[in-house]
């Protein structure tokens, strides 16, 4: 499993700009599934079908990462840019990125070394990218071209550290539980969402087409098991988090109660989460067409929409087998 | 010229009727069947004119533009005679300072007063003035005589007068609303021309208060793909020259291409296709360097199972202001865009 997370995390794929990691996915999970297509706004649809009458389950796990989108390219061949999602300047200084067609760039910052730049922070509109080019002709990128952070994956013993665990590591867990499930008597709909992190979008336009009759996303979420960090009850190693409610949702407690209850019966440690910041394609998908009950497992996660988010691969085998449970029991909400 | 009348019509949103009756009858003998809907929207269906090529099915495409412009609704009558008023889509209280207005169905005029110069302290001349309590006078010198003229709820929308400048160069011109009526008036030029696309044009409503009329308008067209066209933001003047850093778009540099704002992302065959066709055709173009504002497209892109959409812009200088400015170059090149995009959308979407 480890070398598909290395694969997964490591792949480009800002929001918007999802074809390559799209197909790296379908290409993993094609042999598992009965159908297997791309709706208009790029999301990645598996079904595998139920051997009864059970429920439809949308399992949505989005492809897209935070990132950068250039909007000017200055007559030296430096880059200026806006944010695709939640980037914040601070994490950016001294960072690298790499365009869809391997273009690689270094973020500067036009007050770094001057005698200011130690007592303030950059601002977005200070920063640009240098890749190397010498004027606007011959920059190898333009306006409109998307670009993510390239860091290599890690082990650090059971901490996994990437550029965007958010959210290629639910990716992973949801291609592992597709790969490993056997039969289930629902039609499992494995989603692989687009545009999440600039506001859930495909997950929006996704569970509109399937109809599913239960919602569950994968998602990361923040801990608060860090020095000094602001008091959340989740922390790393301690098992998948169930989400009961974040700032865009309240998980449906039939679904909240069906997730606790199936890891205390399989003996899978789990955490309850409330998130104060952000929310997930649950949101999207619980208010689609006349509404679907959803909920979100949570794989926790320190420095959210930094270029190292970290994880624990003990979280992330508890969420795989709390979600083979779930996806292959009755369930009763 | 359609945009002249377009943009002396009036239509705040969420009462766009006078900008609709108007439109309505620049575009009437081009289209076959039209409807108004539930929220006002105007929705022009305008069936191919040509088979699709290779036997293919015409693709079904919404062209947007908004019909509704930014403006103020009255909120009370006060005991002065003075109107109090809130602002309707996005307003900068900046702009407001002593500008004449129209209020309500009969248009009486008015002024937002504010205090001169002589009893404003030395401290407070720097800053941006406090709107909270400004009022709209119409001369009405007690709440009964204000009664006769103005209601709780009136909208009342800017003077902004038509003018002509710089005829035989950029063929800039000003008004009130070109921010949509820029797009309408190229909706209706690209109506008149025959098509192998089975094609609604959507003059939408309320789009400046959050894009209400083209999220129920594209949930019962279920288009294939959707244009929404624009008037957006020019920075180009007042601006330091040595500036080398995303200027959003430029006067007289052609129609501005959305690749994103805080919206949508705009599907990228469609953005490769405008690209393309513009190259093609030699038509000047430009993208909107800012991820900046948001558009119909916001609101059609994730309707049903989601629809691939892209915004295309006239530049418009002073936009969400009491008048503003565009070249007409720049609209008629954004006709030729569209118009051409249209052609070459006839097999449907390029994958």
């Amino acid at each position: 499993m480890k070398e598909m997370i290395k694969r997964l995390v490591e792949a480009y794929g800002p929001s918007g700009h999802e074809s390559t990691i799209g197909a790296i996915i379908s290409e993993m999970v094609r042999p598992h599934v009965d159908e297997l297509h791309t709706d208009a706004l790029g999301n990645i649809i598996a079904l595998k079908r139920g051997t009864g009458s059970g429920h439809a389950i949308m399992v949505a796990s989005h492809m897209d990462e935070i990132g950068l989108v250039v909007t000017w390219v200055d007559e030296k061949g430096f880059l200026r840019f806006a944010a695709t999602g939640g980037v914040s300047p601070v994490t950016l200084v001294g960072g690298r990125v790499r365009f869809a067609n391997g273009t690689l760039g270094v973020i500067g910052w036009e007050r770094w070394m001057r005698p200011d730049a130690g007592t303030r922070r950059p601002e977005m509109d200070e920063l640009y990218i240098d890749v190397g080019a010498t004027s606007r002709e011959t920059c190898p990128v333009g306006v409109g071209d998307a670009c993510g952070f390239v860091r290599p994956y890690e082990e650090f013993g059971t901490r996994l550290v990437a550029k965007s665990m958010d959210d290629r590591i639910a990716c992973a867990i949801a291609i592992e539980v597709l790969a490993g499930i056997g039969s289930s008597p629902h039609d499992l709909y494995f989603v692989f969402t687009t545009q999440e992190e600039v506001g859930t979008r495909g997950a929006l336009t996704a569970a509109y087409g399937i109809e599913p009759t239960v919602g569950i996303a994968l998602d990361v979420t923040m801990v608060g098991d860090t020095p000094k960090a602001r008091p959340m009850a989740v922390s790393l190693g301690e098992g998948p988090a169930i989400k009961v409610m974040d700032s865009g949702m309240l998980a449906h407690p039939g679904v909240v109660r069906w997730m606790i209850t199936t890891a205390e019966a399989a003996g899978i440690p789990c955490q309850r989460e409330v998130l104060l910041g952000g929310s997930t394609d649950a949101r999207a998908i619980q208010t689609s067409r006349a509404g679907v009950p959803a909920g979100c497992i949570s794989i926790p996660c320190r420095y959210v929409h930094t270029p190292s988010e970290m994880v624990d691969f003990g979280d992330v085998e508890h969420s795989v087998a709390l979600l083979k449970a779930l996806l292959t029991g009755p369930i009763a909400l | 010229m359609n945009l002249q009348a377009f943009t002396q019509a009036r239509g705040v949103s969420g009462n766009e009727g006078a900008a609709r009756e108007v439109i309505l009858k620049a575009v009437q003998d081009h289209i076959d069947e039209h409807i108004v809907d539930a929220l006002g929207n105007l929705i022009c269906h305008k069936r191919p004119r040509r088979p699709a090529p290779e036997g293919g099915r015409a693709p079904r495409i919404m062209l947007a533009a908004h019909m509704d412009e930014i403006g103020l609704i009255v909120t009370g009558i006060n005991s002065d005679g003075s109107l109090s008023f809130g602002k309707v889509g996005g307003i900068d209280d900046r702009v407001l300072v002593s500008k004449q207005v129209l209020v309500g169905e009969s248009a009486v005029p008015g002024v937002i007063g504010y205090p001169p110069i002589h009893l404003i302290p030395r401290s407070e001349r720097d800053r941006a003035p406090d709107m909270t309590k400004a009022v709209i006078d119409i001369g009405a010198t007690d709440k009964a005589g204000a009664e006769k003229l103005a209601s709780p709820g009136d909208y009342v929308t800017f003077r902004g007068e038509w003018a002509e400048l710089d005829p035989t160069g950029q063929r800039t011109v000003m008004a009130k609303a070109l921010d949509d009526r820029a797009g309408c008036a190229v909706l209706a030029e690209l109506l008149q021309g025959d098509y192998a696309v089975d094609l609604y044009a959507v003059f939408t409503a309320q789009e400046e208060v959050g894009t209400r009329g083209a999220r129920v308008a594209a949930a019962r067209i279920a288009p294939d793909l959707a244009i929404a066209l624009e008037g957006t933001i020019c920075d180009d003047l007042p601006r330091l020259p040595e500036d080398d850093t995303s200027p959003v778009t430029r006067l007289g540099d052609g129609p501005a291409i959305t690749f994103m704002d805080r919206s949508f992302i705009a599907d990228r065959r469609l953005l490769n296709l405008l690209l393309r066709v513009a190259e093609a055709k030699g038509i000047p173009h430009q993208f909107k360097s800012a991820v900046a504002g948001g558009t119909d497209s916001g609101a059609i892109h994730v309707t049903g199972g989601g629809v691939p959409s892209i915004t295309v812009a006239v530049p418009t200088r002073y936009i969400h202001a009491p008048i503003s400015m565009l070249s007409l170059k720049d609209l008629d090149h954004t006709v030729q865009l569209v118009q051409a995009a249209l052609y070459a959308l006839e097999g449907g979407l390029p994958s």
